[in-house]
């Protein structure tokens, strides 16, 4: 077999969205206050989930290339622009700690009904065309200190594929560990029942039966 | 009243499946997943129905318009996915809920301020970055990318800055 397939249709987009959809929302992912957590160190799920996917995807098609299923270089690796991704990167990390969303999650908190998710989008489309405005400007920062097309981590170690893959791996335990600690003890993480019965608790005007609502853990 | 919601997945059930969407997109497309790229088309396309002299000319949005409608794309079906895949899951799940997520010291109209607020600085922080943290962040370090980590790094470190001045819209 011969991978990747190269197939960008319709279909393919679906299927692949559906799944990329189906896992975030499970991850909890379509809550605002469940990502932020992860700054606010009450819930480590963000770095969990993000560093388990990468083991995973990284291991995976490492394994391909190993059974012969893919070539190297067969698939796109995204390029270092040392301020342009550094400083995006950041950008990025404010707009979520304010918005409570990544591009991604948005999607996945207007599919589990997040009116705020809508908004947030709005903003986003109004920021490219923002970035768009001022492009010719920003071209030279953007742009420069590109690193060596499609470079990885192996490449900068010079080591192979899978000694990085077993450090990610060994990082993300400890990472886990540490951040499981952490959570504990700010209170967290948040659970399903907690986002949704506080979200209930706010919509409801003032002494009704909250019913089902429960109490704050 | 709300049926009880069933709980999030174990982070490491998410992750592993989240893993094998990756390496399934890696394997069927032969790039990574995305996201901001379909809200940037949305932008070029907005921007080429209200001023389609202006569009053509600008130097970013140009390249988008001229080989045809910027929406048609893999991206805006993998976009279509998530929220159907999204919806199916949370509806499945009894955790679907029509509102305004937010902590219980704000208003709601803040609330929404800040979503608009913070989605500003993300679209423009993920075209400088060339992508977002599923592009960029997730599938480039998938990738083993350089990249991928370097803008991992920004994004946590900037998160973490931030986290303290943010901290009432959440808690």
């Amino acid at each position: 077999m011969t991978f990747p397939l190269y197939d960008n249709g319709l279909l393919s987009g679906l299927f692949l969205g559906v799944l990329f959809g189906y896992a975030l929302e499970a991850a909890g992912f379509g809550s605002a206050r469940r990502l932020t957590g992860q700054f606010l160190l009450t819930d480590w799920s963000v770095f969990k989930v993000m560093f388990t996917a990468v083991v995973v995807a990284a291991f995976g098609l490492w394994l391909f290339q190993m059974i012969g299923w893919m070539r190297p270089g067969s698939y796109y690796v995204p390029t270092l622009l040392l301020y342009g991704t550094f400083l995006g990167g950041a950008l990025i990390g404010i707009g979520f700690m304010l918005g409570g969303y990544c591009p991604g999650t948005s999607a996945v908190g207007l599919a589990s009904g997040r009116i705020d998710a809508l908004v947030y989008m709005v903003g986003m489309v109004a920021g490219s065309a923002v970035y768009a405005m001022v492009f010719d400007w920003i071209r030279p920062l953007a742009l420069a200190t590109a690193g060596p097309q499609g470079w990885t981590l192996p490449q900068l170690f010079g080591v192979s594929d899978i000694v990085v893959i077993a450090a990610l791996a060994v990082i993300a335990f400890i990472g886990w560990k540490l951040g499981t600690a952490v959570e504990r003890r700010f209170g967290g993480p948040y659970t399903a029942e907690k986002v949704l019965a506080e979200m209930d608790g706010l919509e409801a005007p003032e002494g009704r039966d909250f019913g089902r609502v429960q109490p704050a853990e | 009243m709300n049926a009880q919601p069933r709980p999030f997945w174990h982070p490491l059930a998410a992750g592993t499946l989240l893993g094998v969407a990756l390496l399934l997109t890696f394997a069927i497309t032969g790039h990574g997943l995305g996201a901001s790229g379909f809200f940037a088309r949305t932008a070029a396309w907005l921007a080429n129905a209200i001023a389609p002299e202006w569009t053509a000319s600008n130097s970013y949005f140009g390249p988008f318009v001229r080989s045809g409608n910027p929406l048609a794309s893999w991206i805006s079906w993998e976009i279509v996915g998530v929220l159907i895949g999204g919806f199916l899951g949370a509806t499945a799940a009894g955790r679907f809920r029509l509102g305004i997520e937010r902590g219980p010291s704000i208003s709601a109209g803040t609330r929404l301020l800040s979503a608009l607020v913070g989605g500003v600085l993300v679209g423009f922080g993920a075209r400088l970055a060339q992508g977002c943290t599923s592009g960029v962040g997730l599938s480039g370090a998938g990738s083993l990318a350089v990249a991928g980590f370097v803008f991992l790094a920004g994004f946590f470190a900037a998160g973490f800055a931030t986290a303290y001045f943010t901290r009432r819209l959440w808690q």
